[in-house]
């Protein structure tokens, strides 16, 4: 009966704030000061000029979550459709620019932040897709019709963030996008379809790509073709993750890092700095938090109410977003995937994904704080 | 609502399959990085340390060259040189070399040396700029240090040849590792730049214990090459001192006992066949290899025809001349062909077939027994005896003597002179051996070769009573006991008195040549060999006198000596080329050298 009651009832503050999900907020502090720690030692054992700065942002991260959680999820479901065509108009504004002179470029200058509207373009697809989707009848979604729409919502801002030039951030955007569709139901052959198409493209793509993304792929292939060049990169990494064995070299003692073989040590290859000073098992942990982080998202989506299928969507869509973050960059500084610019989250040093998954796992807590009762639309 | 339920129900299943191919992933992530940091760390951690680590070589200092009294023959002297590592250049490195060009005084060509060496050698390999620094040089470099880095002052260690010219036979030289060299040892010292490696002498054939055991300065580098620490440092052992049995107060006396003539000498202790001195004039300064000499100099001394490059002791060959007199004796006297009663009439001439034999005196010297002839250099005597006696046992008592072989001296280019016999001649002619061959085979002309290492060894056997005593540099703690040659005491006590009366007796041919120490007397024998063959015609209009001739026709002169007469200790042998007189060039030189060696009391 209680339940009944509470159903369509909003929260106060102080409810919504003691509803928020602390181990996950513990969890996120855990990765965040590993992350310190590791950039830390990236100084040669000094809290500048990272570790310090990191420590401040992961600090407005955490406020800018908190916040974000304290909105009522109607708000995120409202703005969905204006924020997707504001940051599609960002996306232009920064394709004009680099194709106008100014050289290649990603980010839009405010002064006190570059902001990257790509990044915040994975938010706003993940949105105005759930958004779609939770207002789309199941039958619908199973035609061809009903995913025309969709597949537009994501074609153009990946078209827009694959002309910048920038395909890490494109691709995640797609793969992120395809676990929508996958889970809004759409059917299984029309995947092997698209996957087909893409397949058969595939050399026509090829052709397109610049000649540096070109390179990344064949070095990725085979790092050995041009071990001073392209290949001196994930040659490194590997030496840095192998040399460190189950146990690491120490914290301070990474001689790969240290000695500078190892490159941007602080950014996209954090983790091999991590995994050479602290192992196989160091680099474990890591994943093992990640993976909790994850399983909680999963528990999130769960958990909420019933009836808000939007929710459900967003946080599933926001989830798999930050999951593709950690396994993409992890594998691609371990040898298994391209190296294409996709930092690890909370650890790589680097203000706008900071705020960008701390705003993302704050829209998750928002669903999970009012996860009693319905979506009012 | 049943709709919406398929809708909720799908959303949920798939989320779960989503999830669980994320664990799957998370697990794909472990079992790489199980496979990278266990499986392979070996691998792995290899090649971190041969990243993080680099080796450079330290060049252990030379083993000393001594003389039998500790004396220094070659030596190392400390000096500056600036060296370049290219991988610490910052910037263009020609840059950085025309700047510095005009401090060291770099020609062009030094610069293009430089930048062959740098092309030659790994990018962390300190390649040498320039070596034997002045003060100022050293303090300019070190002033403007900041500017260049990657430059650097090395103090390193230079051989040094203190008596030059006197020992550059039989010593050698060093000098840098060429191509060939490379090809041939793939001791890794050879690869450090600068280095010197023994090129002739003994500093080639004892290279490998001179040069020591390598030290090597293990440190660690940062990925742009900077040393970051030193990590183990191995100090090298130096070389092992090689001990000679010169004295190196001898080699000067008798280099300088030559004068302005060209030649060689060698001297023996008769009992060890230790070498108390073995010169060759005239030589070089070996200082000028060991950086490398100039094409000037070089030319210089390929060119002279008194040729300075070559080790005449060794392997200078030439006719022994009258010299052989003794080795001939012996033989007969061993034969008992001859005794000391046997006398033989000189005429001056001697017919055999249709050819004419010659005495160097031409009425004659009349009766002669075997004092006589060895005093008056008789030629006609040993015509006759050699004819007797053969030369097959000519070739065995000069064997017997150590002629005809070579010695295990330790240096390279010793030559093994000719003793011929009839199976020599067969195998080298294919004609069959004549007896006018063994007329002339008996005075030592022919094609009798014998070095003044042999002949300074055949007069040690014969003077310290028939001992087998071999020619020796090196000294040894334990010398071996000589085996006796089995000669006749009385026959060897004839022959050594008639080399006394060359030397002592009234008239003999060296007598200008005495001791001029009281007491002590030396025994020794002349020979003077035709470098030019007589004509008939010149025969006839009278023999050209040889200070008519160009110098390199005229003869060379021989002298062999001993002393003390009684009981000797010293041999030397001494061959003066073109010297036209033994008696009136060698003989004086060669006393020159006892009196010192007796003075020194060499022991």
């Amino acid at each position: 009966m209680a339940i009944l009651l509470n159903q369509n009832q909003e929260l106060s503050l102080k409810e919504r704030f003691f509803n928020l999900n602390f181990t996950f907020i513990i969890i996120l502090i855990i990765l965040a000061s590993i992350g310190c720690i590791t950039l830390y030692s990236a100084a040669g054992g000094k809290m500048t000029p990272w570790a310090l700065n990191q420590g401040i942002r992961f600090g407005m991260g955490l406020g800018v979550m908190i916040v974000a959680a304290m909105i009522r999820p109607e708000f995120y479901y409202k703005i969905a459709t204006p924020f997707y065509l504001f940051t599609l108009l960002l996306l232009l504004i920064v394709d004009v620019a680099g194709h106008t002179g100014m050289g290649a470029q990603r980010w839009i200058n405010l002064g006190f932040f570059k902001l990257q509207p790509s990044e915040l373009m994975k938010l706003a697809i993940v949105l105005q897709l759930a958004r779609y989707f939770s207002n789309t009848p199941y039958d619908e979604i199973r035609t061809i019709r009903g995913i025309i729409i969709p597949i537009i919502i994501v074609a153009v801002p990946v078209a827009f963030i694959m002309i910048q030039p920038d395909l890490g951030t494109s691709l995640m955007v797609l793969f992120c996008a395809t676990a929508l569709f996958y889970l809004a139901g759409v059917q299984w052959w029309k995947f092997g379809l698209a996957i087909g198409g893409v397949a058969a493209a595939a050399p026509i793509l090829w052709h397109f790509l610049h000649d540096y993304q070109k390179n990344r792929i064949l070095t990725f292939l085979d790092p050995e073709r041009d071990p001073q060049g392209a290949g001196y990169h994930i040659i490194q990494a590997k030496i840095a993750l192998g040399s460190g064995g189950a146990w690491g070299k120490g914290f301070l003692s990474g001689t790969q890092s240290h000695l500078n073989f190892l490159p941007e040590k602080h950014t996209d290859f954090i983790f091999t700095m991590f995994s050479e000073e602290f192992g196989m098992i160091g680099g474990i942990v890591i994943l093992f938090l990640n993976l909790v982080l994850i399983s909680y998202g999963y528990w999130f989506a769960f958990r909420i109410h019933p009836s808000n299928y939007f929710g459900k969507m967003v946080i599933l869509g926001l989830n798999t977003n930050y999951f593709l973050y950690v396994f993409i960059n992890v594998a691609m500084v371990i040898g298994l995937l391209p190296v294409v610019g996709i930092p690890l989250p909370l650890i790589s040093y680097g203000g706008t994904v900071i705020i960008s998954v701390m705003a993302s796992f704050g829209i998750m807590q928002s669903f999970y704080v009012n996860r009693d009762r319905e979506l009012k639309k | 609502m049943k709709k919406s339920n398929d809708k909720l129900r799908i959303l949920l299943k798939r989320s779960l399959i989503i999830f669980s191919a994320n664990i799957f992933l998370f697990f794909v992530l472990v079992g790489r990085l199980y496979y990278l940091q266990i499986y392979q760390k070996e691998k792995y951690a290899l090649l971190a340390d041969s990243n993080r680590f680099s080796t450079r070589l330290l060049v252990p200092p030379r083993g000393s060259i001594n003389d039998r009294n500790g004396v220094e023959l070659a030596t190392n002297i400390q000096n500056f040189q600036a060296m370049l590592i290219a991988e610490q250049v910052r910037g263009d490195i020609n840059k950085l070399l025309e700047e510095i060009a005009p401090i060291l005084n770099l020609s062009t060509e030094d610069i293009e040396q430089i930048q062959k060496d740098l092309k030659r050698h790994r990018r962390f390999v300190p390649v040498k700029i320039k070596d034997n620094l002045s003060w100022d040089e050293v303090s300019t470099l070190m002033l403007n240090n900041h500017r260049w880095p990657g430059l650097v002052i090395d103090q390193g260690l230079i051989r040094y040849y203190p008596f030059k010219q006197y020992t550059a036979h039989p010593l050698g030289y060093v000098g840098s590792v060429s191509e060939k060299d490379l090809q041939q040892s793939d001791a890794p010292l050879l690869q450090v730049p600068g280095f010197k490696i023994g090129k002739s002498g003994f500093e080639k054939t004892f290279d490998e214990s001179l040069r020591g055991q390598e030290g090597s300065l293990k440190y660690e580098v940062n990925a742009y090459g900077r040393i970051m620490r030193e990590i183990e440092k191995i100090e090298g052992t130096k070389g092992k001192d090689l001990d000679l049995t010169i004295d190196i107060r001898l080699q000067k006396a008798a280099y300088d006992a030559f004068g302005d003539e060209a030649g060689a000498a060698v001297v023996l202790d008769v009992h060890t066949g230790e070498i108390l001195a073995s010169v060759s004039v005239p030589s070089f300064d070996p200082n000028l290899f060991v950086d490398g000499i100039s094409q000037k100099n070089w030319d210089a001394l390929l060119y002279d025809e008194k040729t300075p490059l070559t080790n005449k002791a060794i392997s200078g060959q030439y006719s022994p001349g009258s010299t052989f007199k003794v080795v001939v004796a012996l033989a007969a006297l061993e034969a008992g062909i001859i005794n000391s009663q046997t006398d033989y009439y000189c005429s001056g001439r001697m017919k055999l077939g249709n050819h004419l034999f010659h005495c160097w005196k031409h009425y004659g010297h009349g009766h002669q027994t075997l004092i006589e002839a060895l005093k008056n250099s008789c030629d006609i005597y040993f015509y006759e005896t050699a004819i007797e006696l053969g030369i097959e046992k000519i070739a065995a008592m000069s064997r017997k003597l150590g002629l005809g072989i070579t010695y295990d001296l330790g240096i390279e280019n010793q030559k093994s002179g000719v003793i011929p016999d009839k199976e020599w001649k067969r195998q080298r002619f294919q004609t069959s051996w004549q007896q006018g061959e063994t007329v002339i085979a008996g005075i030592g002309q022919g094609y009798v070769l014998v070095t003044p290492m042999q002949l300074a060894t055949m007069l040690a056997r014969v003077v310290n009573g028939g001992y087998e005593v071999t020619p020796t540099f090196i000294k040894q703690k334990h010398p071996r006991k000589p085996q006796s040659l089995h000669l006749n005491p009385a026959d060897i006590e004839l022959v050594k008195q008639g080399m006394y009366e060359v030397v002592n007796g009234k008239g003999g041919t060296a007598t200008q040549a005495k001791l001029r120490i009281d007491g002590i007397k030396m025994g020794g024998k002349t020979g003077t060999t035709q470098v030019r063959r007589i004509s008939l015609k010149e025969r006839a209009e009278g023999i050209k006198k040889d200070e008519d001739l160009p110098w390199k026709y005229r003869n060379h002169a021989w002298f062999m000596a001993y002393a003390p007469h009684d009981k000797p200790k010293y041999a030397v042998a001494v061959i003066v080329e073109h010297g036209r007189s033994g008696a009136g060039v060698a003989a004086p030189i060669a006393s020159k050298i006892l009196e010192e060696a007796i003075k020194l009391d060499i022991r």
